[in-house]
């Protein structure tokens, strides 16, 4: 895109079509030109040139500050809607994208097609697109920049006519080349390999980016995946405005999807719908899963609520539905007759239950190797999300399939622990013989309790590798009042322990 | 219904106690602030399998989150949800999942979701899938309900702790079984110790609003 950053200016400007507009970002020695309107190219102002250059030859110039990071946004948004043409996408350098096509062309009517279809939905959205398919990246990086005049034949003649700067080399052996009179990439591979290899070492290798370009050396995408996630799309004859698209898309891409999951015996852990728009934008919606999962009415019944609520905008005109995370699920029969089984139902129930209420609502206990109550017991969503199985790999307490329920064996406790917690300890007034001594009868929310039996207390010290110095020991007792109400209180701190005044005491727990 | 079964003597512990019994169960706590009934539902619940603990928000913030480590060997599922409908779609999901070994769900107050049909839903439910689910209420009061069994649980002085006269002691309850299906209703102070319910000495065998009587 030669003019991504122009056009991406001029959709949002109130200035003229045909002002003369350089979009300028800082240099060492004042603003420097990032990119030219065709009226101010036509006065003279080129990119890399400094603006007080450009003004001295024409003051109309109107300088504007360039937004690099925003059209590094748009690009990568353009990355992932390009996904509608190859699933493998990158973002080669600041205004250029890079599909590859193997294998693809013919799902598009042929390679001239192609490129004519990309060129036009650029132009829908308003983005000048120039497009080169060729055997290697850097040949197609080269043909997109400096058309050749020689199109249609061969790799070799096509590029030949090119100058060496198609090479994708840095401007000072682009410099020297020139000066050796080289000036065209034809004229460069006349030469013997040995001179040229001698001639120039290190980082600007010459023979290597000529090698690039004619295939004699591989250059692989960065980023590509060894095996793409399993996928299945659909592409609409008309884009489709109304709120059902999305459900009905996904009817007729889940079956697609279970061939290939079953096809490379895998299972789908996370699957998300992408809605393709007309105006190049791209909605998605996901879901994770407890278990792998290939059954086509359980994905259908997982995502089926998601993809109802994408808003369809100007309207969808391809969809994708993509098992972004998978693991191995062999060929297996449940039972010959039809009886539940508890691994996959429970997982299922999981799965349920995350998709309507959040994933972190759904959760399971985690312990936790701490002696402060509240930290000894966490919680982690059942459906483990592969951030969260990162965490508890780290704690290396997480073992086992994500379905088991079992937690790991906790820390030896001291004493009785409640049945239910309350997520903040609350303030009670304590009546206690002596300030050292047990207590008598206290205040919680309002209303009186006149403590009948008490045993305690269990010292919890501050855990001093984790909290700061003021934290403040705490003694729990195990308490029941006149009615057989049996709570867990504590009292933070000792008188005279300095580290604050008089102890408080709270309520934290109560026993079933 | 047990027709078969010998006529249990009048002091035995009642028949919804001595096993499990897979339907909705009410269950009512005698106060927020009393959180004896998890110690009274939660011997009744089988350990082999995992339960669906569904908790409401408010419920959470006025009597407490459940605590694993205070439940034994439980293996549990939590879901914290954010108001009563999304507590009883969860806990209806829960009673068709007959890989739970039980449902239990916590309500605060009345809300307007928790109809007859509601609970009619659920009692049908868990008794196609046999799996028990218990709904927990917290202070809210019993109107019309399609449960099978209606309990009123309160906290009792616990019994004499042996090694320490001061110290809490084995816990008791005060179990009000006022409405069943099936069953007799009545009224006990139970414990349980070594895999069984007991009543208490002392009562037991009490006819129901005895109590009522005695205090008018």
């Amino acid at each position: 895109m030669p003019a991504l950053a122009v056009e991406r200016w001029a959709k949002s400007s109130d200035l003229p079509p045909d002002a003369p507009v350089v979009l300028t970002v800082e240099g060492t020695h004042g603003p420097i030109i990032h990119a030219v309107t065709k009226a101010a190219a036509g006065r003279g102002a080129r990119r890399g040139a400094r603006l007080t250059d450009a003004r001295a030859l024409d003051p109309a110039l109107i300088a504007v500050p360039a937004d690099p990071a925003g059209d590094g946004a748009l690009l990568q948004r353009l990355a992932k809607w390009a996904q509608r043409w190859s699933p493998l996408v990158e973002v080669d350098g600041p205004d250029g994208l890079r599909l590859d096509v193997s294998g693809v062309a013919h799902l598009f009517g042929g390679e001239a097609a192609l490129t004519q279809d990309v060129i036009d939905r650029f132009a829908v959205i308003g983005l000048t697109a120039r497009v080169a398919i060729a055997p290697t990246a850097a040949a197609a990086w080269a043909l997109a920049r400096f058309p050749s005049p020689r199109r249609g034949e061969g790799l070799v003649a096509q590029l030949a006519p090119l100058h060496v700067s198609a090479l994708r080399l840095g401007p000072d052996t682009v410099r020297t080349l020139e000066r050796l009179g080289l000036k065209t990439i034809g004229a460069l591979a006349a030469l013997p390999r040995l001179t040229l290899a001698r001639r120039f070492r290190g980082a600007e290798n010459v023979i290597d980016a000529l090698d690039r370009a004619l295939g004699r050396k591989p250059e692989p995408l960065t980023g590509l995946a060894d095996s793409p996630p399993p996928r299945a799309s659909l592409r609409l004859e008309e884009p489709a405005t109304h709120v059902e698209a999305a459900e009905q898309a996904l009817d007729r891409l889940i079956p697609k999807l279970v061939i290939e999951l079953e096809g490379r015996h895998l299972g789908a852990r996370r699957l998300s719908l992408h809605g393709f728009r007309v105006d190049g934008s791209v909605v998605s919606a996901s879901v994770a899963t407890a278990i792998a999962s290939r059954e086509p009415k359980h994905l259908a019944r997982l995502l089926g609520d998601k993809a109802a609520a994408l808003d369809p905008g100007f309207g969808f005109d391809a969809f994708a539905l993509v098992a972004d995370w998978t693991e191995g699920l062999g060929a297996a029969q449940e039972s010959l007759v039809e009886e539940p089984s508890g691994t996959r139902d429970l997982a299922r129930l999981i799965d349920r239950l995350s998709v309507k209420l959040g994933a972190s609502a759904v959760r399971k206990p985690q312990p936790f190797e701490s002696y402060l109550p509240e930290r000894a017991s966490g919680w982690v969503a059942a459906v483990s999300s592969p951030r969260f199985r990162g965490e508890g790999d780290q704690r290396s307490r997480w073992r086992g399939p994500s379905v088991a329920l079992r937690a790991p064996p906790p820390l030896q406790m001291q004493g009785r622990r409640p049945s239910r917690l309350l997520d903040r300890p609350e303030a009670i007034a304590v009546i206690y013989a002596t300030p050292e001594g047990l207590p008598r009868r206290f205040v919680w929310r309002r209303a009186v309790h006149d403590i009948a039996r008490v045993e305690g207390p269990e010292r919890i010290a501050p855990e001093w590798w984790r909290e700061r110095s003021t934290a403040r020991l705490r003694d729990y007792y195990r308490v029941e009042d006149h009615a057989g109400r049996r709570y867990w209180i504590f009292r933070e701190g000792l008188i005279g322990d300095g580290r604050g005044g008089a102890p408080n005491w709270y309520l934290h727990g109560l026993f079933g | 219904m047990q027709v078969s079964d010998p006529p249990p003597p009048p002091s035995a512990v009642p028949l919804p106690l001595r096993g499990r019994i897979p339907t909705l169960s009410e269950l009512f706590a005698a106060s927020p602030r009393d959180s004896g009934w998890a110690g009274f539902l939660l011997p009744q619940i089988d350990r082999s399998k995992p339960v669906l603990w569904v908790q409401e928000r408010m419920g959470i913030l006025e009597s407490g989150r459940v605590y694993p480590p205070g439940l034994g060997q439980a293996d549990i599922l939590h879901v914290e949800a954010r108001d009563a409908r999304d507590a009883l779609w969860a806990m209806e999901e829960g009673v068709r999942c007959s890989a739970l070994s039980a449902v239990i769900g916590e309500l605060w107050g009345d809300p307007a979701a928790l109809d007859f049909t509601a609970t009619r839903r659920l009692a049908v439910a868990s008794e196609c899938s046999h799996v028990p689910c218990w709904l927990v209420r917290l202070g809210g009061i019993a109107n019309l309900s399609g449960a099978r069994m209606r309990w009123r649980v309160a906290s009792a002085p616990s019994l004499l702790n042996v090694l320490d006269s001061r110290a809490p002691g084995l816990p008791t309850w005060d179990a009000d079984l006022f409405r069943a299906r099936g069953y007799p209703p009545g009224r006990w102070t139970v414990a349980h110790d070594s895999g069984a319910f007991h009543l208490v000495a002392g009562s037991g065998g009490r006819a129901l609003g005895e109590e009522q009587r005695l205090t008018a």
